[in-house]
């Protein structure tokens, strides 16, 4: 069964088009790339995804479920996280404090609650730091679970923003460039850590990446998106050998 | 080893807002100790429970300033609005329960008055960002002065009377009164606010803004604070906790207006007490005390209220000296050096908590980066 299905999608910024009859089909539990040169639209998908823009055109199923044109909190609570290209964390609070921020929506009680310190509060807050914290030390960050998300080095704060994604139960994970400005051990072990992810949590993962070895390392399926349109989709071997996609990347 | 990190991490701040409290409680047994010796000057004495309503408005203002990360120039407008409610109530009522009830219930009257407002002001201001949420609040705090400015409420035996125009216009019957009378106000509202009262409403101002702080709400208000787009990603609803802030903040305003009001035989909407004046003066401060720090923002209320009635033997002088020192804590909690100064005094005295003092502290600089 598909977990994700896109099709027609297509949306406008003034004359351009950003993106145009885009179709995607995720099996449940797969690893997916869309790769593409610069501004080919790849994070405007993305954000088409996770409901930043309204298509103009085109359906959006999440589990046969129609979720096109929702609120991006909606399309979260439905059960889409994602990361960004350029890290968004909450930089003022500490790392486990990112987290639980994430499991805002799991793990609710009532502000008054809150606020008077009524017993709901401390059983929940009990729970949160106890899955913040066994999903900070799947990423290795229980020992910095103090420090102020900003105080992170580079590579850290990216694996916090994929446990803050993951700490709203998705279903299906959306990884913005995770191995932008990483050095090769640290993609290296990106990929060791997104295959984990995957396996520990059952998880489908789509991936925006332009690290060619991270994409034929731990893809199986590949888009490549060119000028906004579907340059070609398929079986990652067979995608990278195309010649279409060596032009799109390299030039005639 | 984790629910070891977890549990120190909640006694950390727990740590922090006890000393919070405690510093409160202790200033006011020296003050009871030091009028019960007779040491306090009556101007001093006179000085005690507006010091109360600055520093609840200090501490609410930082609620929206710096957890929720909006500049608002209209918290002095949420004080009149509590204010006005709250004497309204209190003129109304006077006689017909006892004076304990009665402020009481005047109290809770002003905090959900502003609250409203806030709410209603909140829901097209919180739309906008930065300078321009400044100026539309600077906008509504005026615009609630000058309303209330030209309000005329009277009562008789058939009810109440209500105009804009004036108070003739009210047409009350021989037996009637005016309750507030327009740009005079109102007028004989019963004195009941005393230090003490003040105390206690700083006390539940600080429970409620720090608790808050420290939960799943408050995480969402500060997320909000330092990358909107994040948190709406991972499922904040960010109109939702905006408003909460706002709101609660707005309320606690709204208290410190009925504490005001029961300061005062006269109440009067004058730019003096409710204008943009005052609402900037809150702002500094918050600034000054530090965005986003609570107990700093008490500190500063105190002794930025203080210093010119200190110095008043000073004459000419005064305003200067207190321009200086407005310069001095300005660079001693923004300058680096002095930031990096304090860090290590920290860790040379009191090693182990208060590592998140800064929290927040930068609010207004990520909110600067953003909007590039």
């Amino acid at each position: 069964m598909a977990l994700l299905e896109v099709k027609n999608l297509t949306i406008s910024f003034g004359g351009l088009r950003a993106v145009d009859d885009f179709k995607l089909t995720i099996k449940k539990g797969q690893l997916y790339g869309l790769i593409g040169p610069n501004g080919a639209g790849k994070t405007t998908v993305f954000n088409l995804l996770t409901g930043v823009y309204k298509p103009d055109e085109g359906i959006i199923r999440l589990e046969e479920k129609d979720i096109t044109g929702l609120k991006t909190i909606e399309i979260n609570k439905a059960g889409i996280a994602r990361t960004f290209q350029n890290i968004r964390l909450f930089k003022e609070l500490s790392v486990l404090d990112n987290v639980k921020v994430g499991l805002h929506n799991n793990y609710p009680y009532h502000t008054l609650e809150g606020i008077f310190r009524l017993p709901g509060y401390y059983r929940m807050e009990k729970k949160m730091n106890e899955k913040a914290m066994e999903l900070l030390k799947v990423f290795d960050l229980d020992n910095e679970a103090d420090y102020l998300a900003a105080n992170l080095p580079y590579g850290k704060q990216r694996k916090l923003e994929i446990a803050r994604a993951l700490a709203t139960d998705p279903k299906l994970l959306l990884l913005d460039e995770p191995a932008a400005g990483m050095n090769p051990n640290e993609t290296g072990e990106l990929m060791d850590t997104i295959r984990f992810v995957r396996k520990e949590f059952d998880m489908t993962v789509l991936l925006i990446e332009h690290d060619m070895k991270l994409v034929s390392g731990i893809c199986e399926e590949l888009t490549v998106l060119n000028f906004g349109r579907i340059l070609t989709q398929g079986r990652t071997a067979d995608v990278l050998n195309d010649p279409q996609v060596i032009t799109a990347y390299l030039g005639e | 080893m984790n629910k070891m990190n977890a549990k120190l991490k909640l006694s950390k701040t727990a740590k922090s807002n006890a000393i919070t409290y405690l510093i409160v409680i202790v200033v006011y047994l020296a003050v009871q100790i030091l009028l019960a010796g007779g040491h306090v000057s009556s101007l001093m004495e006179g000085l005690l429970v507006p010091l109360c309503i600055y520093v609840m408005l200090a501490v609410s203002l930082n609620l929206t300033v710096g957890i929720l990360g909006e500049l608002s120039l209209g918290h002095a407008g949420f004080m009149c609005v509590g204010a006005f409610a709250g004497a309204f109530f209190s003129k109304c009522t006077q006689g017909a329960m006892p004076d304990g009830i009665r402020f009481f219930l005047a109290l809770v009257l002003g905090a959900v008055a502003a609250g409203v407002f806030g709410i209603i002001i909140g829901i097209p201001v919180l739309r906008l960002k930065g300078d321009y949420l400044a100026i539309v609040t600077l906008a509504f705090g005026e615009i609630i002065k000058n309303l209330v400015n030209v309000l005329y409420i009277g009562r008789d035996s058939d009810g109440f009377h209500f105009s804009m125009k004036d108070s003739i216009s009210l047409h009350l019957k021989e037996d009637g009164e005016v309750l507030i009378n327009g740009a005079q106000g109102i007028t004989g509202t019963p004195h009941d606010a005393s230090f003490t009262v003040g105390i206690i409403l700083i006390l539940l101002s600080l429970f409620i803004i720090l608790n808050l702080v420290n939960s799943r709400d408050g995480r969402a208000i500060m997320s909000i604070r330092d990358n909107r787009i994040a948190a709406e990603s991972v499922g904040i609803n960010i109109t939702k906790y905006k408003l909460m802030a706002f709101s609660i903040s707005a309320s606690i305003a709204g208290v410190a207006g009925v504490l005001y009001a029961h300061n005062l035989s006269t109440l009067t909407a004058l730019p003096k007490n409710f204008g943009y004046n005052m609402s900037i003066m809150i702002l500094v401060f918050v600034v000054l005390g530090g965005i986003g720090n609570i107990r700093g923002s008490i500190l500063a209320a105190v002794i930025l209220t203080l210093l010119p009635e200190l110095l008043r033997g000073l004459s000419d002088y005064r305003m200067l000296i207190y321009a200086v020192v407005l310069i001095v804590m300005m660079l001693f909690n923004w300058s680096p050096k002095a930031v990096a100064w304090k860090e290590s005094m920290k860790e040379k005295y009191f090693s182990g908590f208060q590592k998140k003092t800064g929290a927040g502290a930068s609010a207004v600089n990520t909110e600067k980066k953003e909007v590039k």
